[in-house]
C-alpha cells in the first residue's frame, strides 16, 4: 500500500490553481481526498491527464509542459504504473493527416516525460487523428479541446 | 460465425446478336464531354419486351436502371414515358422512326428479357440514331442469374455510353464505403458494399471497431482498410468472397492509409513509429515491408499511378501538406501543389492524366484536380468539409464524402463529374464517408 504523499500533494495543489490550461475531464469534487492518490481517478481529478495543442502544431506549451511535469511526478510516486498516451487531432484536416499529427502528439508527451524521468517502457502511445472528437460543435472552443494529448494510466496490483 | 456475402455474381456472357447488320451508322450522334456547357441528349428507352412470362417482372425494372444511369450522368435526357407515342412490343420488328422523331428522341434504346431453361435471365438490346433511323453499333446479349439482373441494365448502360461518348461508362461498378451511426463523439462505423448507383448495400464488418477508408484490390475481390480492432490503427486485408480477413503484416507499429499497386503484389501504406509517419510498400505474399520515404516530416496517402511506376503523396516536409510525386521504388519526390492552402489525399485517375485532391483553405474544404505536373488546378467543389475522393473506372467522375457542421454534423458519400457538374448525393442506408469506387466488374 502506498504511503500518502503529503509533498506531492501541495505541489499538485499549487500545479492545479497555477495552470489555467488545466481542465480536469470529469465535473468532479477537486477535493483530493475523495480519491487516494495513487490511483487514475486522482491522475485525472487533480494532476491532470490531458495537454492541448495549437492548430496544426505538436509543440508543448508551458502550460502542457507544467502538466507532463506533474503528470512525471505522479509517474515517479507510482512506481507500478504504467500510461497509455493517445494523440488526437480536431475535424479541420483530412483523415490520414490526423492521424499522424495524432501521432506526433503523442509521441511529443511520450519524449516530453521520458526526459523528465518517466522508463521509456512504461508509455504506449496510439493515434486516434480526428475521429475521437470530446466535443461536438464545430468552431474553435471544441476544436480547441480535441486538439489533445490524453495519458492514460494504469495501475496493477495493488494498493 | 462466419457470413457470406451473397454477391449477384454473374456470369455474364456476351454474344452478338442475329439480324441488324445493316448500314451501321458511323456516328454523327455522339456527345462531347468537354469543359464547356452540354446540352444533353435526349433519348428514350421504352420497357423491355418480356419474351416469356417469368421475365415480366423485369420489363419495367431493366429499362428503369438504364434510364438512372444515363440520366444520373448528366450526360443524358430522358423523354418521359408518358410523352412517348409508342412503346416497343416486339425486339425484332423495325423501328417506327417517325414516332421517336416526334417526340424528339434522339437516341432510342430497345431491348428485350426472356428466362432461359436453366433459369437464367436474357437480356438483349440494340441502340439506335432516330434521326439516322438506323442502328448505332450491333445489339449485344447477356446471359446472367436473375439475381444480378441490375448488373445486366448497368452493362447496357456502359454500352450505349460508350457509342454516344466515345468513352467507357462506369455503370458496372461497386463502392466500398464506411456506413456510419451514432453521434458524434460516439461514432460506429462499418465496411460496407455497394452498387455505385447505392443498391444492394451489404455489410463487411461489424461495428465494434473503429474502420477506416477501404480500397479495393486490382481485381476486385480483396478490400484493404485501417482497424482499431487491436488498439491500434493497423492494416487489414478482406476477401470479399470468402469474408477471411487478416492483418496485411504482423509486424509492429501503427499502419493505415493503405492502397495497393496495380498489379495487386503489393500495398504502399503509411507507417508511424516514434512519432514520425513514412510511406513503406508491403509485399501482399510475404509481409515484407520496404521503406520508401525517410523524412521527419508527415509523408502519407499514397497513390499508385495506373501504371505502377510512380507514387503520388502528401507531406508536410516543406511546411506545410502539399502533394508529392515520386517514384514507385521511392527516391527524391517532387511537389507538384503549388496554390494557397494545404492538400491532402491525393489519388491518380485511372487514365493517368489527372490527381484528385482534397484542399483546404480559408476553413473550406475542397475536392480539386490538377494535372502531374500541377497544372491545370480546378476545384470541383466546396463546403465545410468535403474529402477523399475516388476515381470512376473512366475517370470521369468523382465520389467523396460531405460532412455537415456543428453538433449533429454527419457524412455523406456525394459524386461529381470531373467538369464540376452534376453534383449529387448518393443514396446510403445512414452517414457515409470513406468511399472507394472499383473497376468495372467483368
Amino acid at each position: 500500500m502506498k504511503v500518502f504523499n503529503a509533498g506531492g500533494l501541495v505541489i499538485g495543489a499549487l500545479l492545479l490553481w497555477g495552470c489555467n490550461a488545466v481542465v480536469p475531464n470529469s465535473g468532479v469534487d477537486l477535493n483530493e481526498e475523495n480519491f487516494k492518490f495513487d490511483t487514475p481517478e486522482f491522475f485525472v481529478a487533480s494532476v491532470g491527464d490531458r495537454v492541448l495543442f495549437e492548430v496544426d502544431q505538436t509543440t508543448l506549451s508551458p502550460e502542457a509542459m507544467s502538466i507532463l511535469d506533474a503528470q512525471a511526478g505522479w509517474m515517479a510516486q507510482n512506481t507500478e504504473a504504467t500510461a497509455l498516451i493517445e494523440g488526437h487531432a480536431d475535424e479541420q484536416g483530412t483523415r490520414e493527416y490526423n492521424l499522424a499529427l495524432g501521432a506526433r502528439r503523442a509521441s511529443a508527451v511520450q519524449n516530453y516525460l521520458v526526459s523528465r524521468g518517466v522508463a521509456d517502457n512504461r508509455l504506449r502511445t496510439v493515434t486516434y487523428g480526428k475521429e475521437r472528437p470530446i466535443e461536438i460543435c464545430s468552431t474553435e472552443t471544441c476544436w480547441s479541446k480535441n486538439r489533445r494529448a490524453v495519458t492514460i494510466v494504469s495501475v496493477t496490483g495493488s494498493s | 460465425m462466419k457470413r457470406y456475402v451473397h454477391f449477384a455474381t454473374a456470369c455474364i456472357l456476351w454474344s452478338l446478336t442475329l439480324g441488324a447488320a445493316a448500314a451501321q451508322s458511323p456516328g454523327p450522334l455522339r456527345i462531347e464531354i468537354t469543359e464547356g456547357v452540354i446540352e444533353p441528349l435526349p433519348f428514350a428507352v421504352p420497357a423491355f419486351v418480356a419474351e416469356n412470362a417469368q421475365a415480366r417482372e423485369f420489363s419495367q425494372q431493366l429499362a428503369q436502371v438504364v434510364i438512372d444511369d444515363l440520366v444520373g450522368s448528366g450526360l443524358f435526357r430522358e423523354i418521359p414515358r408518358a410523352a412517348q407515342i409508342s412503346g416497343i412490343t416486339n425486339f425484332t420488328s423495325p423501328v417506327q422512326f417517325s414516332d421517336w422523331k416526334a417526340v424528339n428522341a434522339q437516341a432510342l434504346i430497345t431491348g428485350a428479357v426472356s428466362a432461359n431453361a436453366d433459369g437464367q435471365l436474357v437480356v438483349k438490346f440494340r441502340l439506335f440514331d432516330v434521326f439516322a433511323e438506323g442502328p448505332l453499333g450491333s445489339g449485344l446479349q447477356f446471359v446472367g442469374s436473375s439475381q444480378s439482373w441490375r448488373r445486366m441494365a448497368h452493362k447496357v448502360s456502359d454500352a450505349v455510353y460508350a457509342r454516344l461518348t466515345g468513352e467507357n461508362g462506369y455503370f458496372d461498378s461497386k463502392v466500398v464505403f464506411v456506413s456510419e451511426s451514432g453521434p458524434k463523439n460516439a461514432r460506429l462505423k462499418r465496411l460496407s458494399i455497394m452498387d455505385y448507383d447505392g443498391a444492394n448495400v451489404q455489410n463487411l464488418t461489424d461495428n465494434n471497431a473503429i474502420v477506416l477508408a477501404p480500397r479495393f484490390s486490382p481485381d476486385g475481390t480483396r478490400v484493404l482498410y485501417t482497424s482499431y480492432e487491436t488498439g491500434l490503427p493497423k492494416v487489414f486485408v478482406l476477401n470479399i468472397n470468402t469474408m477471411q480477413k487478416r492483418a496485411l503484416d504482423d509486424q509492429p507499429g501503427m499502419t493505415f492509409a493503405p492502397r495497393f499497386a496495380p498489379d495487386g503484389k503489393s500495398v504502399v501504406m503509411s507507417l508511424s513509429t516514434g512519432g514520425n509517419t513514412d510511406i513503406y510498400r508491403v509485399d501482399v505474399r510475404t509481409g515484407k515491408r520496404t521503406r520508401l520515404t525517410a523524412a521527419p516530416s508527415i509523408e502519407t496517402a499514397a497513390s499508385f499511378s495506373p501504371d505502377g511506376a510512380q507514387i503520388v503523396f502528401e507531406s508536410d516536409r516543406g511546411g506545410s501538406q502539399q502533394l508529392y510525386v515520386m517514384s514507385a521504388g521511392g527516391g527524391e519526390a517532387r511537389r507538384i501543389s503549388f496554390g494557397k492552402g494545404r492538400y491532402g489525399t491525393p489519388v491518380w485517375s485511372p487514365r493517368g492524366d489527372l490527381v484528385a485532391f482534397t484542399k483546404i483553405n480559408n476553413g473550406r474544404f475542397h475536392i480539386g484536380v490538377m494535372r502531374l505536373d500541377g497544372s491545370e488546378e480546378r476545384l470541383l467543389t466546396a463546403s465545410f468539409l468535403d474529402e477523399g475522393p475516388t476515381w470512376s473506372p473512366n475517370g470521369r467522375v468523382l465520389m467523396f464524402f460531405r460532412e455537415t457542421r456543428g453538433a449533429n454534423g454527419a457524412p455523406s458519400i456525394y459524386s461529381v463529374d470531373i467538369s464540376g457538374r452534376n453534383l449529387k448525393k448518393v443514396r446510403t442506408p445512414g452517414f457515409g464517408s470513406d468511399p472507394a469506387w472499383s473497376k468495372l466488374l467483368k
